[in-house]
């Protein structure tokens, strides 16, 4: 049980990471990931409602669109739960816990059209119809993992970044295009965990 | 009156192509390019969902208060990509397979919200029709160009047809999530060069993004930290 758990989350961080290799989250991932603090504060408000966000969607699904067979209703219905949500965490925390608001206010409005979190809350359901013993307690393991890896590719990338500020860039390759260039290189390397989750606990 | 309206729709196509020089919708750029086919899939369903919520905004743009604008647009889009989601499940099962979850993801796609704020509410219905139908058109353009690139190179075919399985072969990594953003990189900057731009590509879209506002404040705390 906890082996498979720690399988799921070490293949959300690692291989099946969301920003390289699944491409969902890419906008904040190129727009947010200018410095390591700013990089660190979205990515932990991006776990957070992940997370979260998976915790209330899941059973949403299960036990009310899957009994009435409203299915087909998932797209709409996640997307506005992860709305409200991200609005009330924004003004919950505005109200009880300002100094996290203060970290991590700015991030939420732009968490709620970010592809990563409907993502998310859409694949684990999809995974849970594919394999019937991931239930409630590996979604929300895959959720968090899916956050932390989310996380440490926008710190890696920060990095890689800040030094590509001091280099002397061809000048049709300035901004986006050395950035992307720069993404790639990244991802290559977190193919090189192909398998390793496997091998670790396999 | 017909000469500006054909502007609304060609200028998506190439001037302010959403893809290279708006640089929006990254995620299923990336994501379904990796064969021509799935960007054709990919492209047709996001020019649907495109077309139908800017006609259907704009119509509604009197009547939607300001302050929830988001929201409802959100809702309005979800109910066209379900409509979407459900045509290529029963008509197309094999690109809903390989689409995947990208299909019901093109309810956060930048370019719809994007265009639904930017244009659909301030403009008419037939001018934003035809700047949806413009700016999808653009949209699969550019899906496709990368898609011929990443399948000729890491698969040897086009369009599932083997070209270079003769003398040359495949370069997989292409197929492979790097070779995306190596080769989405190279086409910006390919862009930008006949484009002849002064000023370089900075980041995403930002000025399109309807989060732009909350956005602002990130680089003002950066600028702060400075």
């Amino acid at each position: 049980m906890i082996q498979n758990l720690v399988a799921i989350f070490l293949a959300a961080i690692l291989t099946e990471n969301y920003v390289l290799n699944q491409f969902l989250g890419i906008c904040p991932f190129l727009g947010v990931s200018k410095k390591v603090n700013t990089a660190l504060g979205m990515s932990i408000a991006v776990t957070f409602v992940m997370v979260l966000a998976t915790a209330v969607t899941w059973p949403l699904y299960t036990y009310l669109l899957v009994p009435n067979k409203l299915e087909y209703l998932e797209t709409i219905v996640f997307i506005l739960v992860i709305a409200a949500l991200v609005q009330l965490v924004e003004t919950i925390l505005k109200k009880y816990i300002p100094s996290l608001y203060n970290a991590l206010g700015v991030y939420l409005p732009l968490i709620t059209t970010n592809c990563a979190v409907l993502g998310v809350t859409m694949l684990v359901i999809e995974r849970g119809q594919a394999d019937a013993t991931f239930g409630y307690v590996e979604s929300l393991v895959n959720a968090f993992g899916a956050g932390i890896g989310f996380l440490v590719a926008m710190v890696l990338f920060a990095g890689v970044r800040e030094r590509l500020e001091l280099c002397d860039i061809p000048k049709s390759l300035r901004g986006l295009p050395i950035t992307l260039v720069a993404a790639s290189l990244v991802a290559v390397s977190f193919l090189g965990f192909q398998g390793l989750v496997d091998g670790l606990l396999g | 009156m017909a000469k500006s309206l054909a502007k609304e729709f060609t200028k998506g196509i190439i001037k302010e192509n959403p893809v290279l020089c708006l640089v929006l919708g990254t995620c299923p750029t990336l994501a379904v390019s990796t064969a021509a086919v799935n960007a054709i899939g990919m492209g047709i369903a996001a020019t649907l969902v495109l077309v139908c919520s800017n006609a259907v905004i704009s119509l509604l743009r009197k009547v939607i208060p300001d302050k929830v604008r988001i929201p409802a647009y959100i809702t309005i889009i979800a109910g066209f990509v379900t409509i979407v989601q459900m045509l290529v499940k029963a008509y197309a099962p094999d690109i809903d397979k390989a689409l995947g979850i990208y299909l019901p993801l093109i309810v956060v796609n930048c370019i719809i919200l994007g265009r639904a704020e930017m244009f659909a509410s301030k403009n008419n219905v037939l001018p934003s029709i035809l700047d949806g139908l413009g700016m999808g058109v653009g949209f699969t353009a550019a899906l496709l160009l990368m898609g011929c690139i990443r399948e000729f190179f890491g698969a040897g075919s086009l369009f599932g047809i083997p070209i270079t399985s003769g003398f040359m072969a495949p370069i997989i990594i292409f197929i492979l999530p790097p070779g995306g953003f190596f080769v989405f990189g190279m086409l910006i900057a390919l862009a930008s060069k006949l484009a002849n731009k002064e000023q370089p590509v900075e980041s995403t879209g930002c000025a399109s993004c309807p989060m732009a506002a909350s956005c602002s404040k990130i680089s003002e705390k950066e600028g702060a930290a400075k």
